[in-house]
């Protein structure tokens, strides 16, 4: 009875979809090829961090048939991405435009790995200066350290 | 009864750590060993009344207790035992309850095992620990009680998400946890290591088997988390770079450059202030990765059930401990001075570039990860940052990581010459780029990625080799094979887990560079090929589950006309939680996984079927169970054992006076 009851149940639940289907890829394999490359850049909108290439949901689908209607007409990957960050914004764009306040985002790393990369230098020039110091001999705490040890003689 | 217990427990354990922050800080202070001595006791109690807390929460679980809102949320009465006792940390209160526990857990083992701690510095690590724990306690009693009882408890639950409902996910969180929270240990030591305003080679001795213990767990928990994602998400990609695998992302980096940083300290009395400036950061991350997870800010795939004020209270604990543990490191960096000298060319030099790798890549994924929320709030801009991005901008370390790894593992301390350890790397050199060019050759037309991959795991496990054979000494082969065998476990620890380190890079560039995709209708008897493998869908029926209704094919694959297997890909629906599941059907290989899931049934007849073969893909867990390996390795070393006895020994019987 419960059984018959969840079958019931479950039988009127949607299915869950295939993103990309059979049914919406183009026929010419290279088109479609640069479709699949294209989706790979753009988000699903309602989705949490998903491509459109990826997504089950339905606006994802909307949005795969139309990267493939502009790439039929004839629209390079570019103009087909610009198309549709004029719809949609700049939220759709997986990897954020380099322009303005975004550029900021772009040099945070390089800078980083630079800062980094210098004071590693000055600090290691630091230490090995020092090098040729004690290679002359022991510092005055180690020769206070080795008196001590020795017994004081 | 048991509930209320669990639930008091928990309010007496948090009782425990408020008198365990402030009691032995005092009597490491004044120097009364009586008020220090009472950190390990405490910090036991607090671990077992925790278990006790969490005990309960498992039995309410375990005999679907649905007076308990959180079961009654998150499980239900068909649900497999496993799922049930998984259901305890796959919701927010009882996860960070499991976190808690953690918590608890490493400050008793610090108790346990700090034998050979000065007094004053145990009491202090300790009541650092306890401060972490009483932080979380009060956020668990104040914002997200897992005690909470419902006045008209239902007749069945509403079902854990069938996403969860998966054994790789099981152990995912403990392992991560483990992880996170192993990271608070260090952050503890560091803490009371500023306090007490000295750091020798004995302190970085100490951190090292904490910090290696949480790196390993961590290292489990993502692989763990990304092999589930493998099969469950997606299409079978294996990092999505989502703001959740950030958040464990960054720690697991962090705590690989504490890891070696480390080592300098302890071998060579240099880094001090940077390793601990890591150790803060470190669990910094953590915190970082458990508010983004809690708060709902930037919303993911993972994130649990969100609530703003629970936000606010994990970004005061954030502030309060960073900003605490910060401040006091300004105050006291200066009174660290480095002791090592070494040359511009060196393994101390070595270990300060793996360091600013591994710690501007994880500064990398940081700022990508927030970049949406500061773009937002300073320059009203709503945009998103995502995997092409991430590729992008963190690849690039990985390789120069890649690339110098060999070469600064096998160098000397204090000085070392590069035209040496070249000369020594020149058998691997060869080999790598022998096969880079190779790979390059057998590939047409695609990107570079495949064929720098294999040349860069190739270099990686060679020069660990070669690293061994080179301190195996001169003589015959036989004889020096039988050296290899007797070196310190470190020394293997710290080639293994490089191994896995480059095994790891040829799955992710060899999947990544070769994968094949097929997407069609499939008719019943049809078989059409796929790269050199013929698919078959031989039928679909309908299968009924514990608790969920399965609609599963039965397809095989062939290798020209022999058959290589057999494979049930399914889409299930959890009536209770009321959601479909893709549930693929894996084909694992050493060199490739035949990857199927099915789809809808067509109207023209026939299914709609994705199939893929990924070439590599178990390299990529499989390096990363070979990291952990190596940790444990380095683990189990002779000097970490035997030192902890040494100690003893040293201060039962006093040496004599010479």
């Amino acid at each position: 009875m419960l059984k018959r009851l969840i079958l019931a149940l479950a039988l009127t639940l949607p299915l869950p979809a295939l993103a990309v289907e059979p049914a919406e890829m183009l026929d010419d394999p290279a088109q479609e090829a640069r479709a699949r490359e294209v989706s790979k850049e753009l988000r699903c909108l309602v989705c949490r961090n998903e491509n459109i290439d990826d997504s089950n949901a339905s606006l994802a689908k909307e949005l795969r048939l139309l990267v493939r209607d502009r790439i039929t007409e004839g629209d390079s990957n570019e103009e087909v991405i610009e198309y549709v960050v004029d719809r949609y914004g700049e939220y759709v764009l997986l990897k954020p435009t380099v322009t303005g306040s975004n550029l900021l985002l772009y040099i945070a790393g390089p800078a980083m790995l630079l800062i980094g990369f210098i004071v590693a230098m000055v600090y290691i020039r630091g230490r090995s200066r020092r090098t040729d110091v004690a290679a002359d001999g022991l510092s005055p705490e180690e020769e206070a350290r080795l008196k001590e040890i020795m017994g004081g003689k | 009864m048991f509930i209320e217990l669990g639930h008091f427990a928990l309010t007496l354990a948090f009782a425990v750590s408020l008198v365990q922050m402030v009691i032995p800080l005092i009597g490491a202070h004044k120097g009364w060993s009586g008020w220090m001595a009472m950190a390990e006791p405490a910090a036991i109690a607090q671990f077992l009344l925790t278990g006790l807390s969490f005990a309960a929460l498992t039995y309410a679980f375990v005999t679907s207790d649905f007076s308990l809102r959180i079961v009654t949320a998150n499980s239900h009465t068909l649900k497999p035992m496993l799922y049930k006792v998984s259901g305890v940390w796959g919701n927010h209160e009882g996860s960070m309850l499991l976190w808690v526990l953690i918590v608890t857990l490493f400050g008793a083992m610090a108790a346990l095992f700090g034998g050979g701690l000065p007094p004053s510095l145990r009491a202090r690590v300790l009541a650092v620990q306890s401060a972490i724990g009483a932080a979380f306690f009060a956020f668990i009693l104040f914002t997200s009680n897992p005690f909470e009882r419902l006045a008209m408890p239902p007749f069945d639950g509403r079902d854990l998400n069938p996403l969860l409902q998966d054994p790789g996910l099981a152990f995912h969180p403990p392992f991560l946890y483990l992880g996170y929270v192993g990271l608070s240990i260090c952050f503890s030591f560091a803490v009371a290591a500023l306090i007490e305003g000295r750091v020798d080679a004995a302190w970085g001795r100490w951190v090292r088997p904490w910090t290696l213990a949480a790196w390993i767990c961590l290292t489990i928990g993502i692989a763990l988390g990304s092999w589930w994602a493998y099969y469950e998400l997606g299409w079978g990609g294996f990092w999505f770079w989502d703001p959740v695998e950030n958040a464990s992302f960054m720690p697991w980096l962090i705590a690989a450059a504490l890891l070696h940083s480390a080592i300098v300290v302890e071998k060579r009395e240099s880094l001090k202030s940077w390793t601990i400036l890591l150790a803060i950061v470190a669990f910094g991350f953590s915190l970082i990765g458990a508010f983004i997870t809690r708060s709902g800010i930037i919303t993911s795939v993972h994130a649990f059930a969100t609530d703003p004020t629970r936000g606010v209270f994990l970004l005061l604990i954030l502030g309060v401990f960073m900003g605490g543990a910060l401040t006091l490191f300004a105050a006291r960096a200066n009174a660290m001075e480095a002791k090592g000298v070494f040359g511009l060319v060196s393994r101390e030099s070595a270990l300060v570039f793996n360091n600013i790798l591994l710690a501007v890549s994880a500064f990398v994924v940081f700022i990508g990860t927030i970049w949406p929320l500061v773009a937002e709030m300073a320059f009203d801009r709503k945009l998103s940052v995502g995997a092409p991005f991430f590729n992008m901008a963190f690849t690039p370390f990985m390789v120069i990581l890649g690339i110098i790894l060999p070469l600064g593992a096998i160098m000397p301390w204090k000085r070392a010459r590069l035209g040496r350890a070249v000369r020594y790397l020149l058998p691997a050199m060869i080999l790598a780029v022998a096969l880079g060019a190779l790979t390059w050759a057998m590939q047409t037309g695609r990107s570079a990625l495949g064929p720098v991959g294999i040349a860069l795991g190739t270099w990686l496990v060679s020069g660990a080799a070669m690293d061994l054979w080179m301190r195996a000494g001169r003589g015959a082969a036989g004889a020096k094979l039988a050296r290899i065998a007797r070196l310190p476990r470190a020394d293997w620890g710290k080639a293994v887990a490089h191994s896995g380190l480059g095994i790891t890079m040829i799955g992710i560039a060899g999947m990544m560079a070769w994968q094949q995709e097929d997407i069609r209708v499939a008719q019943i008897g049809e078989r059409f090929e796929v790269g050199e493998y013929g698919i078959l869908l031989d039928k679909v029926e309908r299968v009924e589950g514990p608790n969920y209704l399965s609609t599963t094919a039965t397809v095989t694959v062939w290798q020209a006309d022999e058959q290589v297997a057999t494979m049930y890909p399914e889409k299930r629906v959890y009536p209770v939680a009321a959601m479909p599941t893709t549930e693929a059907a894996l084909d694992n290989g050493v060199l490739r996984d035949v990857y199927i899931a099915i789809g809808d049934p067509q109207d023209g007849g026939g299914w709609a079927i994705r199939t893929y073969i990924k070439p590599f893909a178990n390299w990529i867990w499989a390096g990363a169970l070979i990291m952990a390996l190596g940790g444990l390795l380095s683990l189990s070393d002779r000097r970490v054992r035997v030192a902890a006895g040494a100690r003893k020994e040293r201060a039962a019987a006093p040496m004599p006076a010479e």
